[in-house]
């Protein structure tokens, strides 16, 4: 049996709850799941139990106390055996990914949205096409969230080990987000404005329901190219972040086919938008034709009654 | 390539003066042809048909053209730009050229090549044109993946640094990344491979002089045997269609959406 082998999503030094699902990606894949914990401390994969892997082992290194391509490639490889690796799909993860995969001399496949009788799809040109494809031996496949569901059960013992690997890059300076707010890469809720807020003080109040339902707050390109307090950090797109939440709230965004490209794989799509023929209804599972200054105010109220 | 700097100073004597040795780097930008990003993308069959869409350079290549540019504005040196493709694809190193870049290489290949086939054609040109910074884009348009930066990097034993979004060039190569929740400056030793995202990068136009040298440039055409692909396309197919969604009319129905992402979508 081909040995697959996961790398756990990390966050804040814990196993990301995501971790999981990547397991049910490499059960799929076929094999028995060993998940792998890239930690500088074995505490750190206590989370890792229960998450269906037939086992489970803490790489244990200094490397990872922040990300560097080339020392976490090589601190990986070392202690990991051959075989199919699965990854998350985060920037950081599909980063990894590409250097494990070129150390072993194998393949990657990024971003997977279903995995069939071996075969992986994936979205190719901004989501407007799906490729699947077939493998011959090992790969290395990134995952993306909120499509498989999350396993359970499985090991829950963890097996130690240390490595090393040499870090390549070096940190001169950290910069701090201005706000405290989720970014929307690492967002499972997320509520865009566009053009169509008018200005940028208005998305104070896309800031107050993202609170209410702890959202992330994002933009769209022509909201971050008019106003030079909408940061390119927030930009949804083609040009911007790709993004896979369970929940998009679209607010004055017409739906360019490059907003679409980093957004339209979300699981719920809501739209409000004073145009009814703007493109972005095509795309919405709940489409509210009207100006955000009706909309907005209500769709607050009625959250904070069901939050509260 | 090492040069002398200021070797045209002559002292008094009408000796020339050699100062310090300056490190002109030999700088690589990869660039690949993609379908326009407003093409709409037909599969026909179980392929997807590219026969009438126009093809463009990748929009993030464009942002590692400007930052390989301004490297060799800070620091000297020469800018090749490199595509693995068709002959189809030198219209992008000639707008390459248009706006600046010194050297045009294709490696000629067609067909489909999985990452392993692609990434080892390139580290090995890169050797063969003695590159020591590779640029690249973030993610090509049509893969979205992101692989061919820190793949290439891991072929050749270089660091990497991938979806940066500023660069500095003095005092050696500093770059700005987004990192644990919020940006990080970053030095990057050389030989490096850096992967661009938008970021502030403004890019620059080609003037008439630049579209002349392009007309007249010529591309030194290669080719580079390829190991045989472990991934093979089965299909390309269009994303499921989305069933209808529901629509209202008016603020008030906010209330209602509501209700129906918490009873219907389960999601509050
Ligand atoms: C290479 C390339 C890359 C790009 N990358 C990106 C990208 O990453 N992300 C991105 O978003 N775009 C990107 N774009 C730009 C894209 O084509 C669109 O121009 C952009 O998405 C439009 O933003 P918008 O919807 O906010 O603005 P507009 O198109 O101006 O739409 C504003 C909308 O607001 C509505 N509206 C106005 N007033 C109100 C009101 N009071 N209440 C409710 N609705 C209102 C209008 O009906 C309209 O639909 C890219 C373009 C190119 C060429
Ligand atoms: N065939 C190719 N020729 C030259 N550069 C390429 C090629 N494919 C990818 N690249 C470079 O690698 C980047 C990322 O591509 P990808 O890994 O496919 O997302 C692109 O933006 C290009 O800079």
């Amino acid at each position: 049996m081909t040995q697959t082998i996961v790398i756990a999503e990390m966050s804040n030094n814990t196993v990301h709850a995501s971790t999981a699902e990547l397991v049910s990606a490499a059960i799929a894949l076929g094999g028995e799941p060993t998940l792998v914990i890239p930690c500088t401390d074995a505490t750190q994969a206590d989370g890792a139990s229960g998450m269906g892997a037939a086992s489970i082992l803490a790489a244990k290194s200094s490397v990872f106390s922040h990300y560097d391509a080339s020392g976490w490639a090589a601190a990986l490889d070392a202690v990991i055996p051959q075989g199919t690796i699965v990854t998350g799909a985060s920037p950081q993860s599909k980063d990894l990914a590409a250097r494990l995969a070129a150390r072993r001399g194998v393949s990657v496949v990024q971003d997977a949205m279903a995995i069939e009788g071996g075969n992986i799809t994936s979205p190719v040109y901004s989501g407007k096409a799906m490729q699947t494809v077939s493998t011959n031996g090992p790969v290395v496949v990134s995952v993306r969230s909120n499509v498989f569901a999350a396993a359970q059960g499985g090991a829950s013992d963890v097996a130690v080990v240390d490595t090393d690997g040499d870090v390549a890059t070096s940190v001169q300076e950290f910069m701090a987000r201005a706000s405290e707010r989720l970014d929307v890469a690492e967002a499972n809720i997320i509520i865009s404005g566009g053009r169509g807020m008018g200005s940028p003080d208005n998305f104070s109040h896309l800031e107050a329901i993202a609170d209410t339902i702890g959202a992330a707050v994002g933009a769209s390109r022509a909201a971050v190219d008019t106003w030079e307090a909408i940061p390119h950090s927030m930009q949804v797109g083609q040009t911007g972040k790709t993004v896979n939440p369970n929940l998009y709230i679209a607010v004055g965004i017409s739906g360019a086919i490059q907003h679409l490209a980093g957004m339209r794989s979300s699981k719920y799509i809501v739209a409000i938008n004073k145009d009814a023929d703007a493109p972005i209804f095509q795309h919405a599972d709940y489409g509210i034709v009207a100006t955000w200054e009706e909309a907005l105010p209500v769709l607050h109220e009625s959250l904070k009654g069901m939050m509260g | 390539m090492w040069h002398r700097g200021k070797v045209h100073e002559w002292t008094s004597g009408g000796f020339p003066q050699v100062f310090e040795l300056i490190h002109m780097p030999n700088i690589i930008v990869l660039v690949k042809q993609v379908p326009d990003t407003n093409a709409k993308i037909v599969v026909n069959g179980d392929r997807v048909d590219l026969s009438s869409v126009k093809m463009v350079m990748s929009p993030y290549d464009e942002f590692a053209v400007e930052t390989a540019l301004q490297h060799r504005d800070a620091s000297g040196g020469e800018v090749t730009a490199l595509t693995v493709g068709g002959a189809g694809a030198e219209k992008i190193l000639k707008d390459a050229k248009a706006i600046g870049v010194d050297h045009i290489v294709r490696i000629d290949a067609g067909g489909e090549m999985d990452s392993n086939a692609l990434q080892s054609i390139l580290a090995q040109a890169i050797g063969d044109l003695g590159g020591e910074v590779v640029y690249c884009g973030k993610s090509a348009a049509d893969t979205g993946a992101g692989s061919t930066g820190p793949g290439v990097a891991e072929r050749m034993g270089w660091a990497s640094v991938s979806n940066i979004i500023g660069a500095g060039f003095d005092g050696g190569l500093s770059v700005t990344m987004p990192s644990g929740g919020g940006n990080a400056k970053v030095s990057v030793p050389l030989p490096a491979v850096v992967s661009c995202d938008k970021g502030g990068f403004k890019v620059r136009k080609p003037n008439v002089k630049g579209i002349m040298q392009a007309k007249k440039a010529s591309v030194d055409v290669r080719s580079i045997e390829a190991p045989a692909p472990s991934v093979s396309i089965v299909s390309h197919s269009l994303p499921p269609a989305k069933p209808a969604g529901k629509s209202y009319e008016g603020g008030a129905s906010a209330a209602e959406v509501a209700k129906l992402l918490r009873d219907e979508a389960n999601i509050l």
